[in-house]
């Protein structure tokens, strides 16, 4: 196994992305790359007072671990860090945060996509919506566009 | 086996977990969810559609008619909406 350095954190708290890009790029000279992806909780127009992150623990953590080894082994990596959140989380806050380095662009811009197209589709988590008015806007749905963006990576 | 239930599954049938010791013919996880979906009308609810239902065994994805044997912990949920 390629020893690149790897954290998976599922957690309730909110997430520092320079402190977590810092801690991939310190002391280091052979970084010549960092992308990072941070998703967001959006209103919907307006709508949307919150949504409830429900996970399944233990499998959330080791899902995402074998989507970052399967990205390590796809491509010359220095380092992955995938935090993602769970529980209530308003418009605005941050939910889930994909951190790649390499020493070239492409292969930090790609493993960056493919960990957060599979993360959409294989990591045990359900949002729940909660309206303004009080009301639960229910199960969101799964989204057939993020399994066909999951699917191009099988080739 | 101890079985856990996800999001609407969860919901529908109004609990989170539960132990099961499931007749010897139920010997993969489609029999499982056939078999569960006997169990009254909250579990008929949940497992209406049976082929939407992902199921992951000891805490791994799993194919439609995985065998059950060695497996302890079954999970059933719906397609995963994180990130």
């Amino acid at each position: 196994m390629v020893d690149v350095p790897l954290t998976v954190r599922v957690q309730r708290e909110a997430f520092d992305v320079a402190a977590e890009t810092a801690r991939l790029t310190e002391g280091r000279t052979d970084v010549g790359a960092v992308v990072t992806f941070t998703g967001l909780c959006r209103s919907e127009g307006g709508e949307l007072a919150a949504l409830e992150l429900e996970h399944y623990p233990g499998m959330a953590e080791a899902e995402i671990e074998r989507t970052a080894r399967a990205a390590i082994e796809r491509w010359p990596l220095l380092g992955v860090t995938a935090v993602h959140r769970h529980g209530r989380i308003a418009p605005g806050e941050p939910i889930v945060l994909v951190i790649t380095t390499s020493s070239h662009r492409v292969a930090a811009f790609e493993a960056a996509e493919f960990l957060m197209d599979f993360l959409k589709t294989r990591a045990p988590f359900w949002k729940k919506e909660e309206r303004h008015d009080g009301t639960t806007g229910g199960w969101v749905d799964a989204r057939d566009h993020d399994d066909a963006a999951a699917a191009r990576w099988e080739k | 086996m101890k079985i856990r239930y996800f999001a609407w599954v969860r919901e529908r049938i109004g609990k989170a977990e539960e132990v099961v010791d499931p007749p010897p013919e139920v010997a993969t996880t489609t029999d499982l969810l056939l078999w569960l979906k006997s169990r009254g009308e909250e579990y008929d609810w949940a497992l209406e559609r049976p082929e939407v239902i992902r199921v992951a065994c000891d805490q791994v994805h799993a194919a439609p008619g995985t065998p059950l044997a060695g497996v302890s912990e079954v999970a059933l949920f719906p397609p995963m909406t994180g990130g």
